[in-house]
């Protein structure tokens, strides 16, 4: 924390008009500041270097996602999805259009579930290997960072084999996915879960047993579970703090039910139980990963209802229903039953629901999107209040705020 | 509005949940309309009602709403719905593993509510970004400021006569000379 700029020094603060003892001085962290994972400012309440009141300021990665979404067509909003967590794209694509799908009334075909089965686990662990190494080197472990993240390389070459693109991958339709499972894939997944599952086995040599690290991170930032409730925790915090909800078991969406997983959970809730619950959850991913690829089912991995998706070329140039449903497809969009839905999916950080309402023209009223990170950042007062400045650092690594989810 | 038309779609009465009864037992006078569109239940209250459902949500053991989902709110003008706003509470259940959609249906000169930051700690940030988006004004609310948008944004620009492609500079934006382009005009 050298880093820091010290912007005023008073014995009141203007925006809330409390006064601090004559001791007390606010420091800014933020908005650039190597140890943010975004761009927030933090106004920090310090007596010495014991934290008393704190700040955050967000929206400054705002870039009007629901604004934008509102004013284009149901399927041009997948691509702004994956700017949402962009740590893990696949999570939103695969939520946003479960949420279409639910407007509609439709499933994908088991195929395709299957197939966002394995790429939402993947993008899952890529989310959680970015977060963990991100703590680990911020609080000095960069050996485990740069593990964790040719880890997170392997896995993203396998988010390119599928979709093209490492981060915008812009890979699901209403009904199925863009492409199937790329010829060799499943056997190339293989070879990257053993890759791995060495690298996740040394690296739990290395720090979870490591005092310097427990001594940085354990009793730090820990939240009540009723306070964790309250401010509508959800994902691997709230489970660090002993509840085990995860929306892939309580709402139970896609072929989650078919598929054999435990939920793990911590007692306390501080910085240490929320590093060890998301060190499991990429283990049960892999396991999930692997009975997903057992169990891919052979068929179509695009529904066969009309005006989902484009007709193939050879019916839009051969036939005058595929001439007609591409031109209405382009011309007019999809036209999802007028309603309004709210579909939940566990994200890489907790809960992200879809909220959409639709009249029934094409143009879609309202896209709302659940963001999990702002709640954990709304709590930052509270998880931080009473610990030290140097704390912050792993407490807000462990929320994993990620700018694109929270400004949106 | 989604109430006639699943009606429509399915051509049977809109189904009452069990949230539903309970609510329309315990607040008679209160809930004005209802449907369960692709088993979302939601139930539409009067604004005043509005404090004391949500206690009862809250703290009622049929119902134990522990975590407040979701606040936010959609404008109906391009619809041609009225009232023109409705504000959104999604409400998640552990305890009974069931959700709820509440609404409440507010008019354009008078969109104020009553704010429920008190209830879930969690309201706090969601009704500031509510008010930011949309210009809802939560009376009772501690610290209403904008949140996402910075304090001198005029407007709220999840309204749909906000214009998309307005921009509002903090700088005036300086003349640019017009410059002709491939020297056809030279």
């Amino acid at each position: 924390m050298t880093d820091m700029t010290l912007l005023q020094s008073s014995s009141e603060d203007a925006s809330t008009g409390e006064d601090f003892s004559a001791s007390v001085m606010s420091i800014e962290i933020g908005p650039a500041h190597p140890a943010m994972h975004g761009i927030v400012r933090f106004t920090t309440h310090l007596d010495g270097e014991l934290i008393v009141g704190m700040d955050p300021e967000i929206g400054y990665l705002h870039r009007g996602f629901e604004k934008e979404s509102e004013n284009s067509k149901w399927i041009q909003v997948i691509p702004y999805t994956d700017r949402l967590n962009y740590v893990s794209p696949l999570l939103n694509n695969i939520g946003y259009s479960m949420a279409v799908e639910k407007l509609y009334g439709i499933q994908a075909p088991p195929r395709a579930e299957f197939t966002r089965v394995i790429m939402g686990e993947i993008s899952r662990i890529t989310d959680h290997l970015t977060c963990l190494g991100a703590v680990a080197m911020e609080i000095g472990a960069f050996t485990f960072f740069l593990w964790f993240i040719k880890a997170r390389e392997y896995l993203w070459e396998l988010v390119e084999e599928m979709t093209g693109a490492r981060l915008t991958t812009n890979w699901t339709r209403f009904g199925g996915n863009h492409s199937d499972l790329p010829d060799g894939f499943l056997g190339d997944l293989a070879d990257r879960l053993a890759k791995l599952k060495e690298i996740m086995t040394e690296c739990d040599k290395l720090l979870t047993r490591n005092k310097i690290f427990i001594d940085r991170v354990k009793d730090v930032g820990a939240i009540s579970k009723e306070d964790a409730l309250s401010f509508g925790f959800t994902g691997p915090l709230l489970r660090a703090c002993g509840i085990p909800y995860d929306v892939r078991r309580a709402d139970s969406y896609s072929v989650y039910d078919e598929l054999d997983f435990e939920i793990p959970v911590g007692s306390t809730g501080d910085c240490f139980d929320r590093f060890l619950v998301r060190m499991e959850e990429i283990r049960q991913s892999i396991s999930i990963i692997e009975q997903a690829a057992d169990k891919m089912p052979e068929g179509p991995f695009m529904t066969d209802e009309r005006m989902m998706h484009f007709p193939d070329k050879k019916d839009v140039y051969g036939n005058i229903e595929g001439l007609i449903d591409h031109f209405k497809l382009v011309m007019e969009g999809h036209q999802p039953p007028a309603g309004e839905i709210y579909m939940p999916v566990e994200g890489g950080n907790g809960e992200m629901g879809f909220y959409l309402v639709s009249d029934g023209s094409g143009d879609p009223v309202r896209v709302r999107m659940r963001p999990p990170c702002f709640n954990f950042v709304a709590a930052m007062p509270a998880m931080t209040v009473g610990h030290y400045v140097a704390d912050i650092v792993p407490i807000f690594g462990s929320v994993n705020m990620i700018g694109g989810e929270l400004d949106r | 509005m989604s109430e006639e038309i699943s009606t429509k779609e399915t051509g049977t009465p809109p189904e009452t949940g069990e949230l539903t009864t309970l609510l329309k037992q315990e607040f008679p006078d209160d809930v004005t309309d209802f449907h369960a569109h692709r088993d979302d239940e939601t139930v539409v209250i009067k604004r005043d009602a509005l404090e004391a459902v949500c206690r009862f949500l809250r703290d009622d053991t049929r119902c134990s709403f522990e975590i407040m989902m979701d606040l936010t709110a959609v404008d109906r003008l391009e619809m041609n719905e009225t009232p023109r706003f409705e504000m959104v509470y999604h409400f998640k259940s552990l305890t009974h593993a069931r959700r709820l959609r509440l609404k409440v249906r507010l008019t354009e000169d008078d969109c104020k509510i009553a704010s429920i930051h008190h209830l879930w700690k969690a309201v706090d940030w969601y009704e500031r970004e509510c008010f930011d988006m949309f210009g809802i004004v939560f009376e009772g609310h501690p610290d209403l400021r904008r949140i996402l948008m910075y304090d001198e944004f005029e407007g709220h620009p999840l309204r749909k006569d906000y214009p998309i492609d307005k921009q509002q500079p903090l700088m005036e934006l300086k003349e640019v000379e017009e410059r002709h382009v491939y020297g056809r005009h030279s």
